[in-house]
This record gives C-alpha cells, sequence and structure tokens, in this order.
C-alpha cells in the first residue's frame, strides 16, 4: 500500500468508529462503545505508522505525496479537491494525535463508565479525532477549513457534554463562538489567497507565492495577519485565549484531548504548515512571535494564582502553546513541532492524573480543600509527578530538551529576538513553579479527609455537585454520575497513564543538541524550502542553553518547594502583602470581564432592545398587528352575520326559500 | 273536497313548525317543530298525490319519513351527549361557529 492510501485508512477509521457507536448506541451493551471507539483510534495510529513507514522507503525528495478522492467543486480556472497531502509534518502530526488519543480513549473508558452518555461520549469523541486527522492531513484550504470547522464543532459538543450544567452549556458556547472568530479569518484569508495565486492547493500555493506576492506584501502580510487570527482562535493564544480555561467544564479526558492531542494544537500545525507564506511575510511571522511570547508569559502568571487544579493546568496549556506559537513564528519549526509532541506527552498525562486526584475528591477542583494524597494514590503521585517534571522542564525529561530548543534558536536569530528567549525564560522560571506547587499541594501535606478514606480503601462520595458554582445537581442524564472512578483502581485508566509517563521522560531522545536529529532529519522534506533551513544554533550554544534552563527549572521547583513545603505559610503572607496583584492575577487580569463590557454587554444589550423594540413593538405590534387589524375591520360585517345561534341560520334559510318562492310566483304569472 | 284546503292546512302547519324552530329554545321542542316542518310537505305531497292519481308523490312521502326518522336519532343523540356532558339544554348556548 502506498503512503496516501495509508492517508485515507487514518481518516476512515475514527469516521468508521464515529458512525458504528452513534448508530449502534442501542444496542451495543456496556462498555463496548468504548473498546470500539479505542480500537478505532489504535487502528488510525497503525495506519499512521504504515504511512511513516512508507513514506521513509521513498527517497528524500519524493516525500510530499498528494492524493485525490474527488473533484470537490470546479470552476473554469480553479478547482477543489478532497484530496489530502501525506507529507512528514502531516504525518508527524498523525502519529501525535493519533497515539496520544488513543491512549485518552483508553483512560475514557474506565473514567466514564458510570456515565449515562458513555455512547454519546466516544462517538463524540471519535468524531473529534477523525476532524483533527482531517485538518492535518487536508492537501489544499477547502479541506483544511473542513476540518477546522469539524474541530470547531466536534469541541463545542465535548465542552457542553454535560449539558444539564447551565456553566458548561455556556462554555460550549463561548468556546464555539471565539472559534468561528477563528474560522472567519481563516476562510477571509483564503480568500485572499485564491484571489492573488489563483489556486488553493496548499503544494501550488507555497511554489506560485513567491512570484505572486513580493517581500512583506500588504496582501499578503494581511492574510497571514488572519491566519494568525484563525491559529489564535483554536490555539488559545492572547487575546482569543478566553474559551480555554472555561473548556475545562468538559469530562476530564476530554481537557486532556483539547489539550494534548487535538485542538490547540492546530494553530501551530497551521503557523508550520503555512511557513513558505510567513517567510515571505515576516511581518506577520513576527506578530506571532510577539502574542506567542506575550500570551507564554500571561497565562504563567494567571497559573501561579488559580486555585481551581484543572484551571492551573489550561493556563499552563496556553503558556506551553505560546512557546510553540513562538517557535513556530520565528522559523523554528521543528523544535515548535518537538514541543508539540513533548507537551501532548505530559499535558495528557497531566490531565488524567489530575482527573483521578478530582475522581478521588468526588468532583471537587479546588486546591485549597485537596492535601496529602501522596500515600492514597502513589501510582498518581508518580506520574502526576513526571509530567510536572516534563512540564517544568526538569533536565533530562521530555519538555526540558523541547523548550530550550525554541529558546535557543530564539537566541540564535539574534536582535530583538533575544529579548523574547529572555522573556521565555522567565516564563520557564514560573512553569517549574507552578508546576510544582500542584504537585506540592496535592500530594504533600496533612491528608485531607478524602485522602485518609482513601487510604483505608474507600472511596469518598461527595453531592454531586458544579465544581463552578457550587450548587447541587442531579445526575440523570447529562451529568457527571455519581460514581467516579479513580485511577488507583481501573486498569485502563493505569494503561494510558503508564505510556504517557515513559514517554514525558524519554520523549526527548528524538532531538537532542549534538546526539540525536531524528526529528529534525524526518521533517526535512517539508522545510527544506525554508530561508532558514541551513541556520540552526550550534550544538555548544544549545547545550548552554540547556545548562541555563536546567538551572532555572531546578531554582523554579526550589522556589516552590520552599514556598509550599519548608515555610508553608509563606504563600499566604505574600498574598496578603500583595493583595492587589494577587487579585488581579486571580481575576486573569481581568479578562473575562474586559470583553463582558466590550462585547457580551452591547450585543445582549442590543439583543434586547431588538426583541422589544423591534420584535415586539414593530413586527408584532405594527406589521402582524396592522395586517390582522385591516382583515378584521373588512370582514367586521361578514363576521356580523355568523352569530352562531342555531335558529337565525335557520331563519335566513327560510328568508331564502320564501324568497326564491316568491321570485318564481312573480315571474310564472 | 278541494285540494286548496289540504294545502292550506298544509302551509298553516309548516308556518307553525318555521316559527318554532325560529323562535323555540328549547333542543326537544326545536326537534318537534322539525317535525312538524317535515309532516307539512309530507301533507301536500300525499294531496298532490291525490289529485293527480300518481303513486310519485306517496313514495316521496314514505322517504321523508325514514329521513325525518334518521334526523331524529341524531338530533336526540347530541341531546343526549349535551346533557351527558353536562350543558345546558339550550341551544343558544351553542354558538361556537360565531365569527
Amino acid at each position: 500500500m502506498s503512503a496516501t492510501s495509508y492517508g485515507w485508512l487514518v481518516l476512515a477509521f475514527p469516521l468508521a468508529g464515529t458512525l458504528i457507536i452513534s448508530l449502534g448506541w442501542r444496542v451495543l451493551p456496556g462498555r463496548l462503545p468504548g473498546w470500539i471507539g479505542t480500537a478505532a483510534i489504535l487502528l488510525a495510529f497503525l495506519a499512521s505508522i504504515g504511512a511513516l513507514l512508507d513514506l521513509l522507503d521513498h527517497s528524500e525528495e519524493e516525500r510530499q505525496l498528494v492524493d485525490s478522492a474527488w473533484t470537490y467543486a470546479a470552476t473554469a480556472d480553479f478547482s477543489a479537491d478532497l484530496a489530502i497531502l501525506v507529507d512528514p509534518l502531516s504525518v508527524f502530526m498523525c502519529l501525535v494525535v493519533s497515539g496520544v488519543s488513543f491512549l485518552i480513549h483508553l483512560y475514557s473508558v474506565a473514567y466514564m463508565s458510570g456515565d449515562g452518555g458513555y455512547s454519546r461520549y466516544f462517538a463524540y469523541l471519535n468524531f473529534f479525532v477523525f476532524s483533527m486527522l482531517l485538518l492535518v492531513l487536508a492537501a489544499n484550504f477547502v479541506i483544511l477549513i473542513i476540518g477546522w470547522a469539524f474541530v470547531g464543532a466536534a469541541s463545542y459538543l465535548l465542552i457542553s457534554f454535560w449539558y444539564r450544567r447551565v456553566t458548561a452549556v455556556r462554555a460550549g458556547i463561548k468556546a464555539f463562538v471565539i472559534n468561528v472568530i477563528g474560522d472567519v479569518a481563516l476562510v477571509v484569508a483564503a480568500f485572499l489567497i485564491l484571489d492573488n495565486v489563483s489556486s488553493l492547493d496548499f503544494l501550488t500555493v507555497f511554489d506560485g507565492a513567491g512570484k505572486a506576492f513580493g517581500q512583506n506584501d500588504g496582501t499578503l502580510v494581511a492574510a497571514c495577519v488572519l491566519i494568525l487570527v484563525g491559529a489564535f482562535a483554536k490555539s488559545a493564544q492572547l487575546p482569543l485565549h478566553t474559551w480555554l480555561p472555561d473548556a475545562m467544564e468538559g469530562p476530564t479526558p476530554v481537557s486532556a484531548l483539547i489539550h494534548a492531542a487535538t485542538m490547540v494544537t492546530a494553530g501551530v500545525y497551521l503557523i508550520v504548515r503555512m511557513h513558505p507564506l510567513f517567510e515571505i511575510a515576516p511581518t506577520a511571522a513576527d506578530i506571532g512571535a510577539i502574542v506567542g511570547c506575550a500570551t507564554l508569559l500571561f497565562a504563567a502568571s494567571v497559573a501561579i494564582a488559580v486555585t481551581d487544579l484543572k484551571r492551573v493546568i489550561a493556563y499552563s496549556t496556553i503558556s506551553q502553546i505560546g512557546y510553540m506559537v513562538m517557535g513556530a513564528s520565528i522559523a523554528a519549526y521543528g523544535a515548535g513541532l518537538f514541543h508539540l509532541m513533548t507537551h501532548a506527552f505530559f499535558k495528557a498525562l497531566l490531565f488524567m492524573g489530575a482527573g483521578s486526584v478530582i475522581g478521588a475528591m468526588a468532583g471537587i477542583q479546588d486546591m485549597d480543600r485537596m492535601g496529602g494524597f501522596r500515600r492514597a494514590m502513589p501510582f498518581t503521585f508518580i506520574t502526576f509527578t513526571i509530567g510536572a517534571l516534563a512540564l517544568g522542564g526538569f533536565p533530562l525529561t521530555a519538555g526540558f530538551f523541547s523548550k530550550d530548543e525554541i529558546i535557543a534558536f530564539a537566541i540564535h536569530r539574534g536582535d530583538w529576538y533575544v529579548a523574547l528567549a529572555i522573556l521565555a525564560y522567565i516564563g520557564a522560571f514560573l512553569t517549574a513553579f507552578y508546576a510544582f506547587r500542584m504537585v506540592f499541594r496535592v500530594f504533600l501535606g496533612e491528608p485531607v479527609p478524602e485522602a485518609r478514606e482513601l487510604e483505608s480503601g474507600h472511596l469518598a462520595h461527595g453531592e454531586p455537585m458544579n465544581p463552578m458554582t457550587g450548587e447541587l445537581e442531579d445526575t440523570d442524564v447529562g451529568f457527571p454520575g455519581p460514581e467516579h472512578h479513580v485511577a488507583e483502581s481501573e486498569f485502563p485508566m493505569k494503561a494510558a497513564m503508564g505510556p504517557l509517563a515513559l514517554l514525558a521522560i524519554v520523549g526527548g531522545v528524538v532531538a537532542i543538541p549534538g546526539l540525536t536529529d531524528i526529528l529534525e532529519k524526518f521533517l526535512e522534506p517539508t522545510f527544506a524550502d525554508s530561508r532558514f533551513h541551513d541556520t540552526a544554533p550550534t550544538t555548544g550554544a544549545e547545550v548552554w542553553g540547556l545548562v541555563a534552563g536546567g538551572v532555572i527549572s531546578v531554582l523554579g521547583i526550589g522556589l516552590a518547594w520552599w514556598v509550599y513545603v519548608r515555610e508553608p505559610g509563606t504563600a499566604a503572607r505574600v498574598r496578603e502583602r500583595f493583595a492587589w496583584l494577587h487579585r488581579f492575577l486571580v481575576n486573569k487580569w481581568y479578562f473575562d470581564e474586559l470583553y463582558e463590557a466590550m462585547f457580551v454587554r452591547p450585543v445582549t444589550t442590543f439583543g434586547g432592545f431588538g426583541r422589544r423594540v423591534i420584535e415586539t413593538d414593530f413586527v408584532q405590534g405594527t406589521i402582524v398587528g396592522g395586517a390582522t387589524g385591516i382583515v378584521r375591520v373588512g370582514t367586521s360585517v361578514a363576521r356580523a352575520v355568523q352569530t352562531g345561534y342555531l335558529r337565525v341560520y335557520a331563519l335566513f334559510l327560510l328568508l331564502g326559500v320564501a324568497a326564491l318562492t316568491l321570485y318564481f310566483l312573480i315571474t310564472s304569472s | 273536497m278541494d285540494i286548496t284546503w289540504y294545502l292550506v292546512l298544509s302551509a298553516f302547519i309548516f308556518a307553525i313548525g318555521a316559527a318554532g324552530v325560529i323562535s323555540r329554545r328549547n333542543p326537544l321542542v326545536v326537534l318537534l317543530c322539525l317535525e312538524l316542518m317535515l309532516n307539512a310537505g309530507n301533507l301536500a305531497l300525499v294531496a298532490f298525490s291525490r289529485m293527480h292519481g300518481g303513486e310519485a308523490g306517496q313514495v316521496f312521502a314514505l322517504i321523508v319519513m325514514v329521513i325525518a326518522a334518521c334526523e331524529v336519532v341524531i338530533g336526540l343523540g347530541i341531546i343526549v351527549a349535551m346533557y351527558r356532558n353536562r350543558l345546558p339544554i339550550d341551544i343558544d348556548e351553542m354558538s361556537e361557529l360565531r365569527g
């Protein structure tokens, strides 16, 4: 089989899984839908490996294969095919997406087993993975936008999965609306490119862009900025990040899926895929780099302050995606993708760990109420700590190599990019600090009652309630069931966390400076035409970068240890001393309030005005009321005859007959 | 005997029946008055039949009786239904067809 056949298979399996589960949900018993969904993604992963092996058989120049199933739309001088592009970049993305998604599916098989919407969940989940794979395999803008929109729709379905929970539905709408902003930007960008290059196929566009556009051409910069807006909306970068923390309303494995494998990585993929355009429009690339850097600092600062466990991880995702966007924008494509991969490993792991902790807390997500789970859940403790080490960039873990490769490249670019690198180091320090703030607060210290209960082998039972509002909820369809499952007790959850923990430690071996360059070599055909192809930091510079990164990471972890373990009161004292700063950070820099005041409230006010004045008074009152009024007045005589009294009708009948009789009498005589 | 007397009697009964249908509110009486009107018609038919010496008019009279029986069955059925539903036995109360 050729690589493109494998590419079609990668798409076919999750789609088949979606259809089987959604059509057969009535007859599939017990956990079978979960296993079908998991198997579909596993098969997609195996097909990705098949594509990889086949691609490696080709010579390096021939590793960009396009295959078209049928022509999607054809006009005079332009046609869009349902076509996939199999090249090292898309195969790499397929491997990461399907691989990590497979483990998340496996975890979900156990985690969601108490839920009323089990089949629905897995149908959505498979659809989500299918959309993401379609997005990364697309060979032209049309298919890319279709996959892009599917991902948005799937995320909406999964975020508001517990649809009776008002906060969840609201979060789903928020995510969808912000994603649509990105969709629109991307569509407009595609039109701008079609207008100038008269093609939507990636390879044709990339070849023709150099001729059609001059360096930093205004139209191209506009198109690239619009592409960036699309990427920012999907990847939750400033200022379109507000949906991601709210997306925590979905089930925890969904958070893992959105944050690690699908969705947020789409923006990074898009920037990397469009790199030939961004290299002709360096202004747009610089905007991307600055926004990425600002986002990583902003999100890290918020992650220090918030106490909701899942939200800390959510802000850490925004921050880490900031690194990737920055890397992709400063032409460190390989490094950006490397960080994408390692981040997928440790972020999925952290969410799974958080899921099992939340399960043990019977749904409570507030870190202020957690503590001392070290002995109650040793497996989660170890895997979560590994995830936190990788997130914090502890020496020799996966995150250590990938993050520092981006920063080393920024230093190598020189100029003002060095400033970005320094800010990224500050971000790395904050990352290490908040990563271990979670570990120390959740797992060390005095065990809370729930942890003690678990130590004695009994799972804490809590009232089902909304973690956001604290309101009690009924546990019918559309709510997390009363039974939460803890990682320690279920095999599939452990089987998913184990490999991820291993990968979070050793995932860095694919690109150790001076030792291995597997990833770089593999991705080379995609980036061979890049202007920055031959510019790379020397091994010496990279090693120095690693040393600096390692020291910063250890310092951050040390500070967290000092604040939360050595001197437990410090955090409270700092919080009191800088109350205004704490308030500012806990409220997430007041972004939500700002958008509320700038967009939401004007729109709802206008909507209310429309409903009251335009709908009620104008449409209902004037137009509809006027029309019925005219008819009513015009027919009043006709209606007056219809009294409803039987005898009046009889009288009319009689008078009619009498009149007819008289008429005939008169005429006949 | 002159047929005129029969026709006058028939017209007289018909007028009584019509006046009853129009003026009375009790559905039972309305039905009775309807019967009066029908039988006034019958009387005229039979009279004409005698005058012409044919039997067509008498056959018509028989058919009118059958129809009158059917009409009474339906009419009484409606009245019983009104009674069962505790509606007032008053046809002016059943004026939902008012425009």
